[in-house]
């Protein structure tokens, strides 16, 4: 199991790349910075998993929350609203 | 294959390669058809009641209530609920917050508390507006959230899944768990609704 890099409550920017294959991180929220709410655990990488290798070690997976404003720039709801993602280690960076 | 009207239809690609994949796995001695009767049954029998029994606890019980919010996998199984494999996440209600869930990738669902889920909720439509413009697909379910009522949209993306906890109604005071599950239906659940009380 690889160990968590981030804790809760620090800033960190989903990476902006479009490699092919399975991956769970939703093309929207690539490249955008938000703030880890908690650490879930650690869990096989599905994009291993997806070409029926085993997935270790487990990745930690992050539930990452971010602002809507900072996620689409036109968004017409109040500033205070969020989004929250789980999102693997290995497609955070601090920021 | 016959519709409801009894008329004979071709099968579907679909219905096609179910069925093919099915005889195949049973011809080969993998799964047997009782199993797979013995599943679908399993999958049916799992009814959102499974998850209003979890929030009418949480309502009735402060300390069920603080448990469920730290870790939702073991406050179900404390209620006998089998949730396999997958964590759950419940995320609360309050006056100033309102949570909904949806799964952009796929239909990732908490169907281990709410059983099979709707076909809104797998639409393209729900699935790519939730995370959008959450405040207006909210009102085209009737529901109006206050501007100073902040909105999580928990987007469903890998081993979590999720169950709102939404908000005990007025009114409801000295009720008994049973008659309080009977105001938590699926969509409260899954924060496109809220519970309606005697006074709404």
């Amino acid at each position: 199991m690889n160990e968590a890099r981030f804790k809760p409550g620090e800033r960190v920017r989903v990476l902006k790349a479009y490699p092919p294959g399975h991956i769970r991180t939703p093309h929207y929220i690539r490249g955008c910075v938000g703030e880890v709410e908690r650490i879930c655990g650690a869990f096989p990488n599905p994009e291993e998993l997806a070409q029926m290798r085993n997935g270790l070690p487990a990745q930690p997976l992050y539930r990452v929350r971010f602002l809507q404003k900072n996620v689409w720039p036109d968004y017409a709801g109040p500033a205070t609203d969020v989004l929250e993602v789980e999102i693997y280690q290995h497609w955070l960076e601090p920021a | 294959m016959s519709d409801e009207q009894g008329k004979y239809r071709p099968l579907s690609y679909f219905q096609l390669m179910e069925i093919s994949l099915r005889e195949l796995l049973v011809e080969k001695g993998i799964l047997t058809n009782e199993q797979v009767d013995a599943e679908v049954e399993n999958m049916r029998s799992r009814t959102p009641e499974r998850g209003a029994k979890v929030v009418a606890r949480a309502w009735v019980d402060p300390a069920y209530r603080k448990r469920l919010l730290e870790n939702g996998t073991k406050a179900c199984e404390e209620l006998g609920l089998d949730v396999p494999a997958l964590k759950l996440v419940a995320v609360e209600n309050t006056p100033q917050a309102h949570n909904a869930i949806v799964c952009t990738l796929c239909s990732c669902y908490p169907r281990m508390l709410l059983g099979i889920p709707p076909d809104w909720y797998k639409s393209r439509n729900y699935r790519s507006r939730m995370v959008r413009e959450p405040r207006q697909v909210l009102a085209e379910f009737g529901l109006q959230i206050p501007e100073n009522t902040q909105i999580r949209v928990h987007d469903s993306t890998a081993d979590m899944r999720y169950i709102v906890l939404p908000m005990r109604p007025a009114g409801t005071e000295g009720w008994d768990e049973e008659r309080l599950a009977g105001l938590v239906n699926r969509d409260c659940m899954i924060g496109v609704a809220v519970p309606k009380g005697p006074k709404d």
